[in-house]
């Protein structure tokens, strides 16, 4: 497998990968698949009908890993990806994902990806997505990503969801439905800058007796950029739910918060909370009396705000 | 040494001007370990941070080591040299205490043992605290240990504690005395400024002020000035816990 420095600069950056990962992976670059393992127990194979890969993780598999990052370093490459795990009963396994895109030319750049997540009963995925734009081209990096989660009973899933810098668009559209018992936790970090514009939406259905979902996203929108985040829980069982949006907000930037919760069920304990702000005064006061210049107290509450 | 010269601090009140400090002029020997007293409303924490530059004089001069940092920034103090416990210590999100400590130390890394020895020296347990964020999820009182650990990890030639011994429970209290007795055993070559109330804290003094109504009512050692405070109004006015147990001594 081959791939330029941008590249690999993209694959550090998106997958913490500085070599061929451990264990199964997909790696794909403008648009085609450069290098692909399986394991004994996870087994990746290549969509017939859509561009796009099955993960079949077999049930009991345990601490082992899939990494199928994307990147693109080809201006104007416009692709959809759909990508389907099914993880087996009772398995516990990581699975990284994440997009990069370097665009040097004036065209624009665009990823948009399905994943859907079909997690047997009682197992557990941690599922990390890291989303980087880089380049000084005109073209926009564009990324518009489908997350679906569908959990069977007493499955476990932790998302980490993470776009930092450099991607000029996205919606993101995560939708979950959870059985009896199953729990569902979300992580996302945004940050966006310059006229970049980010959407994301969530949508959990708490369908089982005793299932779960906290949702929880710490943004920061920096210039003249803008974010809205859309979390509706859903409780049709006795369940309980809880999303949390916190906001700093910069400069000229625009932040807008629909938290929304709908109860089916008279047990369903669903809770939101939501908070825009800007940096508070004695957070930067207390780090400038540490010797830190404004700029830098800044960005060390920011840094500590996203980790 | 800091020198504060004829320094004012007024705010505005329904179009009045109210005086917090009235011409505070003072000098904060080098090497020594001085305690501003006095009762609650009198300007100590004012006059705190305007030393840290946190709040900026109405008029008067402020000198350390003989440079005028009246118009300094925080930031600029603070490379100077000068550190700042706050009285109500700030809380972040994602902040870990570690990472506070190693901003304190100015270094890029730190090692958990460097940094855990800070907090050990509060009476921290340091593996249960140097991954924990500085956030809501810490008591009063563990946010200001982790405070004054970061100013001792800054390593100031001038220290300043709004009230240290605030928020602190009895059974730390003996814990904090320690640690100011033992900064003040290695004090040469800077100095270290407390504002307390507590009469232990006075008692470890090299020299106390005592400011009043926004001025500074007297200024000596300790061996001169504490036979004076203790039992006057000024002490019965600004106690704390310790003082109303011995409320009947006094």
């Amino acid at each position: 497998m081959e791939l330029t420095d941008v590249q690999k600069k993209i694959l550090e950056e998106v997958a913490d990968l500085h070599k061929i990962p451990v264990g199964a992976y997909n790696i794909r670059a403008n648009g085609e698949s450069v290098g692909r393992n399986s394991s004994a127990n996870i087994e990746i194979t290549s969509k017939t009908d859509v561009s796009g890969i099955d993960i079949k993780i077999k049930p009991g598999t345990k601490n082992e890993s899939v990494h199928i990052p994307v990147v693109i370093s080809q201006t104007g490459l416009k692709e959809n990806v759909h990508n389907d795990f099914f993880v087996g009963e009772d398995s516990d396994v990581l699975i990284v994902a994440g997009c990069g895109i370097d665009n040097c030319g004036s065209s624009d750049s665009e990823h948009d990806g399905i994943h859907r997540f079909y997690i047997g009963k009682n197992a557990r995925v941690k599922y990390v997505e890291k989303h980087y734009g880089s380049g000084a081209g005109k073209g926009k990096r564009i990324l518009n990503p489908v997350t679906e989660v569908y959990m069977e009973e007493g499955s476990y899933c932790e998302m980490e969801m993470v776009q930092i810098k450099g991607v000029d668009d996205t919606e993101r559209v995560t939708h979950a439905e959870l059985k009896e018992g199953a729990r569902m936790i979300v992580h996302e970090r945004l940050m966006t800058h310059d006229d970049q514009h980010a959407v994301s939406r969530y949508d959990v259905e708490l369908n089982g007796e005793g299932s779960s979902a906290d949702v929880v996203s710490r943004a920061v929108a920096r210039d003249r950029s803008y974010q809205r985040f859309d979390a509706k829980i859903i409780g049709n069982a006795p369940c309980s739910g809880h999303s949390e949006c916190d906001s700093i907000i910069m400069d000229n930037g625009t932040i807008l918060a629909v938290p929304a919760l709908e109860a089916n069920n008279v047990d369903a304990a669903l809770i939101h909370e939501a908070a825009i702000g800007k940096i508070a005064g004695e957070q930067l006061v207390k780090l400038m009396t540490l010797g830190l210049t404004e700029q830098e107290a800044e960005e060390e509450i920011i840094n500590g705000f996203l980790r | 040494m800091l020198e504060l010269k004829n320094i004012v601090y007024q705010v505005e009140e329904n179009g009045e001007g109210i005086g917090i400090l009235n011409d505070v002029s003072l000098v904060i020997p080098d090497g020594k370990l001085t305690v501003i007293t006095g009762p609650n409303g009198g300007g100590k924490s004012t006059l705190a941070r305007i030393i840290a530059g946190v709040v900026k004089p109405t008029s008067g001069k402020i000198f350390f080591n003989g440079q005028d940092i009246t118009d300094m920034s925080i930031t600029d103090r603070a490379r100077l040299g000068i550190g700042f416990a706050f009285q109500q210590p700030v809380r972040f999100k994602g902040i870990r205490v570690v990472d506070l400590i190693r901003l304190a130390k100015g270094e890029k890394k730190l090692s958990s043992s460097d940094a855990c020895k800070y907090l050990a020296a509060v009476g921290l347990c340091a593996k249960d605290y140097i991954n924990r964020e500085v956030n809501s999820s810490l008591s009063g009182g563990e946010l200001k240990r982790i405070e004054i650990a970061t100013v001792l990890a800054k390593k100031s030639a001038l220290s300043v504690f709004d009230e240290p011994e605030a928020g602190i429970d009895l059974w730390s209290f003996q814990n904090l005395i320690e640690v100011f007795d033992g900064m003040r055993k290695n004090i040469e070559g800077s100095s270290i400024i407390i504002i307390s109330h507590q009469e232990r804290i006075l008692q470890i003094a090299d020299e106390i002020v005592l400011v009043k109504e926004g001025k500074i009512d007297c200024q000596g050692t300790c061996d001169e000035i504490l036979p004076k405070l203790v039992g006057t109004e000024s002490a019965v006015k600004s106690c704390g816990v310790v003082d109303l147990w011995k409320g009947g001594d006094n």
